[in-house]
């Protein structure tokens, strides 16, 4: 049996729905006999009738909604239906999902989760990378996990937690990542995976460019060159322990992100590495992002505005020399 | 002569039946939030309130009655000129006076100020200052507790005219006909939001017309009448209850003050003060007690003295107590404190 990070999303939600009558499932087209533009929640309305709710297109009410409910002892669930979409739910996810436990004392237990990132064709409003931009934002947490494992296991972790999660699935890893069982047992959430290991440099990378990340380093193993790999899975909290350790043995540091590169979490990995270990680095750091511009539609552009492992290894080999 | 005989015929008046049921419960409700907020305005002009102040005088007959119909697991979320609601709904003065003296005691304990403030465990949402925000999340607490089982609850929202031009309270009401939730939204229109005045705030013939495109059912309001407050808002609150639609009231007053204390409200214009709706409500259900003699003079004056009694004592309550140190501050906004983030730590 094989089970992709899509359906490992669609399992998490049907045990959540299964063990806790808190949970509910609140967004566009995510009911009926849809399940949701990319069927994470296929069935779903129909094994827990009323507990998977469509919605108006309107993103700021449905997280108001999920706010609401949460503050009176819901788990509620919230697909956008694109993480692009979730720039209209911002006000409620920032100011008041953000605030609310700092504020008053009372915390607010919703999960949003965006399919998140780029896949050919999907062009500027169909493919962004939104955690920065929540991380930035005090009182969230910020999930990005790169695994079918992280997929499940993260989830069900993201309704127990009582604070507001934003929980970014990547779009390009539906499909792409397969894994033989789900497991019953992860890392505790905020702590990074050492994914490879090695002892020559440190690539440090989340989500999608996980993918790419490995791929180069399976590229400069060939040459002898040995890259340890670290998933963060929460882009906040970060896990600067993991990280900063890993440089210690390597001595170099390149961090690896799809989203624009202008502030965010591979600027947040550096500054703190620099701040905190800047005597264990060997060379200056460096990071890879997309491109400063809107996300481009045509494949032959789109796969040269985000990071991939040709260009990764580039850099890394760049860096090695230094 | 004529004073004595007046004297006569008012003592021989008797006590008339109130407008409402309610009419005097209400009326001390407004007469308590005037009280009060007289009382902070003098604070902040004296300069002992940091931030600003902001009151709802010309308001109170509208928002009493948004509080006084609300029942023990009912969800109120009052806004920036919603003192009288939220007293009648049963916010101790207290809350009031460490929110805006900044007491680290205060249900806000310093960390928020002013009119954001509430018990959200006690069913009294915290406002945000985002206008239309509460709708939507006043929505999502109705909804939950109907997911919970829970009977015969309802939920009442308050919104300025200003802030029904927003996208967020435009979400809101139709996310609340789509989800048909026992909710109560008042617009009260005091014809300006900060300086702008009502034709640069919206195009349609009348507010109130909105409620059928939403799905609601609307109704209008004379928001200086606190008899028709009373009516109006309680029937719609009882309506909700009833498992009616969602239920628009939009009351029409001036706002008699500034926006907030900073404000001295100049481009109010004259024409507009002249108007039927910039009465004081305070002063006109007052003239309704005298005139149905529902109360004589000598208690009217006790409750005067008891609100004075009572806005002094939790001021001076408040004055007392600690403000928040920044060195005993809890700097964590997770109630998950494992979570917090260290990354900016060195
Ligand atoms: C979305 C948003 N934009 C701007 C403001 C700043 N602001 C606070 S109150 C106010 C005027 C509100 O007018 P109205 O809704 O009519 O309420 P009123 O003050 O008249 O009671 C403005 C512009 C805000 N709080 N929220
Ligand atoms: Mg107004």
């Amino acid at each position: 049996m094989s089970i992709t990070y899509l359906e490992a999303i669609r399992e998490a939600q049907a045990k959540l729905l299964r063990d806790d009558e808190r949970v509910f499932i609140y967004g566009q087209d995510v009911g009926g006999n849809f399940g949701g533009a990319f069927k994470a929640t296929k069935g779903l309305a129909k094994e827990f009738p009323g507990r998977v709710l469509n919605t108006p297109i309107s993103e700021d009410a449905i997280v108001g909604t999920a706010i609401g409910a949460a503050i009176q002892g819901m788990r509620p669930i919230v697909e956008m239906q694109f993480a692009d979409f979730s720039s209209i739910a911002l006000n409620q996810i920032l100011n008041h999902a953000g605030t609310h436990y700092w504020r008053t004392g009372v915390p607010v237990p919703i999960t949003v989760r965006l399919p998140s990132g780029g896949t050919k064709g999907s062009g500027p409003f169909h493919s962004q990378s939104m955690e920065s931009i929540y991380a930035h934002y005090p009182g969230l947490i910020v999930m990005t996990p790169a695994t079918v494992e992280d997929a499940y296991t993260m989830l069900i972790e993201a309704v127990a937690i009582e604070d507001p999660v934003i929980y970014c699935e990547h779009k390009y890893l539906y499909y792409h990542l397969k894994a033989d069982k789900l497991p019953d047992k992860s890392l505790p959430t905020g702590r990074a995976r050492i994914a490879r290991e090695g002892r020559d440099l440190t690539i440090v990378s989340y989500s999608a460019m996980m993918q790419e990340s490995l791929a180069a380093a399976d590229e400069l193993a060939r040459e002898g060159l040995e890259v340890e790999v670290i998933d963060l899975r929460t882009v906040k909290p970060l896990d600067t322990d993991t990280v900063l350790a890993s440089v210690a043995r390597t001595g170099r540091l390149l961090c690896v992100g799809e989203s624009f590169p202008w502030g965010g979490a591979t600027a947040e990995v550096i500054a703190c590495v620099t701040s905190q270990g800047f005597h264990l680095l060997d060379a200056s750091p460096q990071r890879l992002n997309a491109k400063d511009t809107p996300i481009p539609y045509h494949p032959n552009l789109w796969s040269a505005h985000r990071p991939n492992a040709k260009n990764i290894v580039a850099k890394a080999r760049q860096l090695l020399r230094e | 002569m004529l004073q004595t005989a007046q004297r006569t015929v008012k003592s021989k008046k008797k006590k008339a039946a109130p407008p409402h049921g309610r009419f005097l419960e209400a009326f001390r409700w407004m007469l308590l939030t005037r009280t009060l907020e007289e009382k902070l305005v003098s604070l902040y002009r004296g300069g002992l309130i940091t931030g600003g102040v902001y009151i709802g005088k010309g308001q109170e007959a509208v928002s009493v009655a948004c509080g006084l119909f609300l029942q023990k697991g009912d969800i109120f979320a009052p806004l920036i000129r919603d003192q009288a609601g939220r007293s009648a709904f049963g916010e101790p003065l207290i809350d009031v006076t460490r929110t805006y003296l900044g007491s680290r005691l205060g249900p806000m304990r310093g960390r928020d100020g002013n009119i954001h403030r509430g018990h959200p465990r006690k069913n009294e949402l915290a406002m945000i200052s985002h206008l239309g925000a509460m709708i939507s999340v006043t929505v999502g607490t109705l909804l939950a507790k109907r997911f919970k089982g829970e009977k015969n609850f309802v939920g009442l929202a308050c919104i300025g005219e200003g802030g029904m031009q927003t996208g967020s309270f435009h979400e809101g009401m139709n996310i609340a006909a789509v989800e048909q939730v026992p909710l109560v939204v008042v617009a009260t229109n005091n014809h300006y939001a900060y300086s702008t005045a009502n034709d640069r705030e919206f195009a349609c013939h009348d507010l109130v017309d909105r409620a059928i495109g939403y799905g609601f059912e609307g109704y209008s309001l004379d928001g200086t009448d606190l008899g028709a407050c009373l009516d109006v808002i309680g029937s719609a609150v009882k309506r909700a209850r009833a498992g009616r639609p969602p239920q628009l009231v939009v009351a029409s007053v001036l706002r008699l003050s500034g926006h907030g204390e900073h404000d001295d409200a100049s481009y109010v214009t004259e024409e507009i003060k002249q108007q039927p709706f910039a009465r004081d409500c305070l002063k006109v259900a007052e003239q309704t007690i005298t005139n149905l003699n529902l109360v004589d003079a000598e208690t009217l004056t006790e409750w005067r003295k008891d609100a004075v009694a009572q806005v002094e004592e939790a001021i001076a309550a408040a004055q007392k107590e600690p403000a928040p140190e920044a060195d005993k501050e809890d700097w964590c906004a997770f109630s998950r404190r494992d979570l917090a983030d260290h990354a900016d730590e060195t």
